[in-house]
């Protein structure tokens, strides 16, 4: 055969050459199969500790009876005692350095998630106390009679 | 046609070569290997959501978007809660305003102001990533920027998507969305910064009527694995074969 038939065979293989290094280069060396599959398993592997490095917010009501021991005690004694801090303060991270103070949401759509009335007979909402937000003291935030930390009716100011 | 010995040697041998090939691919593995490419897997998260205990408030949305810094006011979310209203006269009310960010405080449904009296059952549903055994999202995407962990968790690898989409239209229970911020796909990772040191997911500790676990399927003494094992438990959309590891006590078969 002649010399010029096989001309395009060299531009080929540099082709392939061409783009065998360029994937070296730009492909992490971790990415790979890891052992396992390439139907669920073909990753790069140090995503799984940028995932673990993730900063945790929530720090969990253990954390909060560190300094707040009076006001832990005083909602543990009380039926909200299911209820995380944070729930309602917001995520206690970097607190008590920045931010100094957590906001606290004192608003009434913030009872209203369990107290409105949802008579719903395949979820325990129903026997949760309840009101009708439309006839009960419209408009008005409910820390104004009720204390969150001691919900009791019969303890109300 | 005749065919010379030199000839028929050299065909049998090249054609014994390549028949021979193909056997080299399959190979055979101890058990040591076997359970080398298992994984450290002695660790496999599961959820279990109790329908019957969800009051609907919503503070695992809340938690969830805060911890997992989903945009707050955008209409996207890991995990969500669906309110079911099923009238006596068989008509469905579904809604998940805000993915039930701020709870459910209203009786109207869907802009239906639905009577008590005329509820046959209603219930609420949460709902996140079901991080399935065979997760149809991880097998469409073209770049292998989504994948399954060793503990059976699917993440995302951020640096990697390139956002084309195929995962979010691929996920049968659309838990999936587009993350504005960091241009990627996005879900629910069972809060895998979390679980992986030790704590609850931030749903789990937000929840405070106990209707959502999460643990681990080979522990055998754990909560979520005894239930499991032992429960009437329903899985979503158990038909796609796509084995998912959230497990539900009392679902309802209106749930899509």
């Amino acid at each position: 055969m002649k010399n010029y038939a096989w001309r395009p065979f060299a531009v080929a293989i540099a082709a392939i050459a061409l783009l065998l290094l360029a994937r070296a280069q730009l492909v992490p060396a971790d990415f790979g199969i890891h052992g396992k599959t390439f139907t669920y398993n073909f990753y790069r592997k140090s995503d799984i500790n940028d995932w673990k490095a993730i900063t945790v917010k929530y720090k969990g009501r253990n954390y909060c009876n560190q300094c707040h021991d009076e006001k832990f005690k005083e909602i543990m004694a009380s039926p909200h005692k299911i209820i995380q801090c944070e729930n309602c303060h917001g995520p206690a991270l970097g607190h008590p350095d920045n931010p100094e103070t957590l906001p606290i949401d004192k608003t009434r759509a913030l009872c209203l998630r369990c107290h409105a009335s949802l008579p719903y007979s395949l979820s325990n909402r129903e026997d949760l106390p309840a009101i009708d937000p439309d006839t009960h003291n419209p408009g008005q935030n409910c820390v104004e009679c009720h204390n969150p930390h001691n919900p009791s009716l019969e303890d109300m100011k | 046609m005749s065919c010379s010995r030199r000839k028929f040697l050299k065909t049998a041998f090249t054609g014994g070569i390549a028949a021979s090939l193909p056997i080299s691919a399959f190979k055979l593995l101890t058990p040591a290997e076997a359970h080398a490419s298992i994984g450290d897997a002695d660790v496999r998260w599961a959820f279990l959501v109790d329908v019957q205990k969800c009051v609907g408030c919503g503070f695992c949305v809340k938690a969830c978007k805060n911890e997992n810094e989903v945009p707050y006011d955008a209409p996207i979310t890991r995990t969500w809660v669906e309110r079911y209203v099923i009238t006596k006269d068989n008509k469905e009310y579904i809604d998940s305003p805000m993915g039930a960010r701020d709870g459910f405080t209203s009786s109207t449904v869907e802009g239906h102001k639905v009577k008590p009296e005329d509820i046959s059952k209603a219930f609420f549903l949460p709902k996140l990533c079901n991080q399935c055994a065979n997760p149809p999202c991880v097998q469409v995407c073209p770049v292998g920027a989504t994948f399954q962990t060793n503990d059976g968790v699917v993440l995302i690898d951020r640096t990697w998507c390139i956002g084309c989409g195929y995962c979010i239209m691929a996920c049968p229970y659309g838990v999936r969305y587009f993350h504005p911020v960091y241009k990627t796909a996005d879900k629910c990772t069972f809060c895998y910064h979390r679980i992986t040191k030790g704590l609850k997911t931030a749903c789990v500790q937000a929840c405070p009527f106990g209707a959502r676990q999460i643990g681990n399927l080979k522990d055998p003494n754990d909560p979520v694995t005894k239930a499991v094992m032992t429960e009437r438990v329903g899985i979503l959309k158990d038909e796609y074969g796509t084995k998912p590891q959230v497990y539900y006590i009392g679902l309802d078969e209106r749930v899509r």
